[in-house]
């Protein structure tokens, strides 16, 4: 059975849901797909429901346990099963209004990390708050599953962190690398960015051959995807010129490659991705 | 794949994991001593095993949050070895039991578990109970009266200890019960067999010991008799204590890294100088109730109970055996499922039937794997037998009376194909017979056999025999499941029903 891949929007009630169905309706009716609203109750089967410390077994210990945990367990799950239901019925009402005709909504039980890979296959693109309910006060933190998704799935991850503003113009950071060229064909072939703006930034590294691949990758973004482009080459140490460009122009969205490095080498040295993640106010578009 | 483990097996519970591992030190500590007993070792033997079956197998275990050490199932197999040749061959045993285990998580053995049905675990953990309970009895006869009062003594603070108010949630009984009943006979000068005198305990850190025993076949024959049963009785209440631990957190475990995880765990006990050990039930089961879920709660628990055991040796020798036995009849009383005897009449008569043999087999050979054996053995045998009434056969004549067609319906194999036989009438004077087997399954030769055997009786008696549907019928007949469990074959095989 061949079905359309999805746009899908990860809901969990903090203050970014809004934006997030924003985002997932925006981009669901540029590209014709159709919309998932997905919510997940995580159980965190790694800390107990009860304690009791007296140390002793008695008569069906084993029995009286499990039904006491269980009934404990039931409690909460409704709890939260109701709660996410009200979730998604509101997520549904609002991307309705933007215009989407018939979203659906899934719940599933299980972390959000074992969820999305499960759904993969019918993704198109996922769209995600930059942090969830637990950092929601805390704005120099990234979500805590945020780079274990990003670095698990192979599709297209839109980060949201801010309120929805239909994007103008977006910026490409481009390295002349190979999956820099990946990333422009990808936006060049994709109904999302048409008649948009590109701001495709290069950062110099003394390369001769950047600003010939540079005009090659313009060419085709004009050409192909129905983009303006505004070619830039700038000079310095990339994450900081990059972030100083994005303040410095109206850019709505950011486009990148992401985590193309191993944990290890990110830990040692630092992710870019992460950085961009913290210092960037607009949404970005993580190509995989 | 061995060392792998998620943060969250270790980090996401710290709090709760670092408090229940202490208070399953306490409670592992009078168990270590009387398993060491009862296998006829010092009190340091099982101790050392425990501290160290613990802390390998909260790191390479397969089930976060379950508790082994030194168990009474494995105590029981290796009396008659250290009677008869030491401890040292122990030790020996020990590693070669922990090498058994390790194949047989290679092997991927711990699937064989499916095979042991409800009951057998019922009657293994009932068993259990009853040879723990039995083990005490040597310190319960002849001796004073002063034993029995320590004993009920303890038992009351046990039991009743949780009822207090506050307390009662956070101080674990079996600790007050110790102190509380160690602290009187001191002070009444109680002349009563105490932990001291059952031989030395623990007064240093464990030490690398490589077992002296001569590098024969000699040593092989004398030590692979119970290296055998142990690694078995290991892997089976280990592999029962997993899924009992599953049941409980709603989460599953690595059955097979398990095995490993065992094995390299007595390995490391028989080199540290420690008996074999297995997962307990009752101890995970207070893990999981005093709210322990990581592996961070087994590594605590076998560490504390180390050191405490190194620091306080002068006093916990002075604790009497008595209310050490106390201790071990409350495990041995939580451990057994009393469900299991109110439902004996509730429950279907061929699982009662597996359960009790299970336990007659277990306490009658004091060997575990036996009674598994014997319980695992009768289940399939009442299977078969069941399955077996799932076969009929009716047949119709035609118009003038000379052709018979017989239609089978249902499951033919070795213990149906007497009854498969004996539906036909072979006296009847026809000159055609139609055996139609669309609707038959043929699961063995012994199937086949029995229709060759129907189809020349037939054509003995001048009949002309035809089969249909002769394909449908022994499509069953098929070994390698890999290529036909696909749902549409089990369809295609199935269908008729």
């Amino acid at each position: 059975m061949l079905h359309e891949k999805l746009v899908l929007a990860g809901i969990d009630g903090s203050s970014l849901t809004e934006a997030v169905c924003d985002y997932a309706a925006w981009i669901a009716l540029r590209l014709g797909a159709p919309l998932k609203l997905l919510h997940t109750i995580d159980h965190h089967p790694e800390s107990a429901a009860i304690t009791d410390l007296s140390g002793n077994i008695r008569l069906d210990s084993r029995d009286h346990l499990l039904e006491e945990v269980t009934n404990l367990e039931q409690q909460r799950s409704k709890l939260r099963l109701q709660q996410g239901k009200q979730l998604l019925e509101t997520a549904r009402a609002r991307v309705m209004h933007s215009g989407i005709v018939d979203p659906i909504t899934n719940q599933r039980h299980g972390s959000l990390v074992e969820s999305l890979i499960e759904l993969e296959q019918d993704l198109r693109v996922l769209v995600l708050g930059i942090r969830g309910k637990i950092h929601e006060h805390q704005p120099d933190k990234l979500g805590a599953k945020l780079e274990s998704i990003i670095r698990s799935l192979h599709v297209p991850i839109l980060v949201v962190n801010d309120n929805f503003k239909a994007p103008q113009e977006f910026m490409i950071a481009y390295d002349g690398g190979k999956a820099a060229d990946k990333a422009v064909d990808m936006v060049a072939n994709s109904p999302l960015f048409k008649g948009m703006t590109c701001h495709l930034v290069c950062v110099d590294k003394d390369n001769p051959t950047a600003a010939e691949s540079l005009r090659a990758a313009a060419d085709k973004l004009t050409h192909v995807g129905g983009i303006s482009v505004t070619p830039q080459i700038l000079h310095g140490e990339p994450k900081q010129i990059l972030c100083d460009y994005l303040n410095q122009h109206p850019i709505d969205m950011t486009v990148m490659g992401a985590f193309s490095h191993t944990r290890l080498h990110d830990l040692l040295l630092g992710s870019f991705t992460v950085k961009m993640l913290m210092n960037n106010k607009k949404p970005l578009l993580m190509l995989r | 794949m061995l060392f792998l483990s998620k943060k969250q097996d270790w980090l996401g519970n710290v709090r709760a994991d670092v408090l229940v591992g202490t208070v399953v030190a306490l409670a592992l500590i009078p168990e270590a001593i009387a398993f060491s007993i009862i296998a006829g070792v010092a009190p340091k033997v099982g101790l050392y095993a425990s501290f160290c079956i613990a802390v390998i197998t909260a790191i390479v275990g397969g089930r976060p949050g379950m508790i082994s050490a030194a168990t009474g199932a494995m105590a029981l197999l290796m009396v008659t070895l250290v009677k008869d040749h030491g401890l040292h061959y122990l030790l020996a045993a020990t590693l070669l039991t922990g090498v058994f285990q390790i194949i047989a998580g290679y092997l991927k053995l711990g699937s064989l578990m499916s095979f042991v049905s409800r009951s057998v675990v019922t009657g293994f953990v009932n068993a259990l109970a009853i040879l723990i309970f039995m083990a005490q009895m040597p310190e319960l006869t002849q001796v004073s009266w002063h034993v029995y009062a320590m004993t009920a003594g303890g038992l009351g603070i046990i039991y009743l200890f949780p009822y207090l108010p506050k307390l009662g949630k956070i101080i674990p009984s079996p600790l007050v019960c110790i102190l509380v009943m160690t602290g009187i006979a001191i002070h009444l000068k109680l002349d009563i067999r105490t932990v001291g005198d059952m031989g030395e305990l623990p007064d240093t850190l464990p030490v690398f010991l490589w077992p002296q025993v001569p590098f024969t076949l000699d040593t092989l024959e004398i030590i692979l008799p119970y290296s055998l049963p142990l690694a078995v009785v290991g892997l089976l209440e280990s592999l029962m204590t997993a899924t009992i631990v599953d049941d409980l957190t709603d989460n599953s475990s690595d059955k097979n890294r398990e095995c490993k995880g065992q094995g390299l765990a007595n390995i490391g006990s028989g080199l540290l100088g420690g008996m074999a050990g297995c997962a307990m039930i009752g101890q995970s089961v207070i893990n999981i109730k005093s709210g322990g879920r990581g592996r961070l709660s087994t590594i605590v628990a076998g560490s504390f109970l180390l050191i405490m055991v190194v620091f306080l040796d002068e006093w916990i020798s002075r604790i009497p055996m008595a209310v050490l036995v106390a201790v071990m009849i409350m495990v041995s009383i939580g451990t057994f499922s009393w469900n299991s005897i109110v439902n004996l009449k509730a429950n279907p008569l061929s699982s009662s039937v597996v359960m009790l043999t299970t336990v007659i087999v277990v306490v009658w050979t004091h060997n575990l794997a036996y009674g598994v054996f014997a319980g695992v053995l009768l289940a399939s045998l009442f299977f078969a037998n069941k399955i077996s009434h799932f076969m009929y056969v009716d047949s119709t004549l035609d118009e003038n009376g000379m052709t018979r067609t017989y239609r089978v319906v249902g499951q033919i194999f070795f213990n149906s194909a007497e009854k498969f036989i004996a539906s036909f009438d072979f006296k009847e004077a026809v000159e055609k017979v139609v055996i139609d087997l669309h609707r038959a399954h043929f699961w063995d030769i012994t199937s086949v056999t029995a229709l060759d055997k129907a189809v020349i009786k037939f054509r003995r008696e001048g009949a002309e025999v035809e089969l249909i549907g002769m394909n449908e019928a022994t499509s069953t007949i098929i070994d390698r499941f890999g290529i036909h469990d696909k749902p549409e074959e089990i369809e295609k095989v199935m269908g008729g029903h």
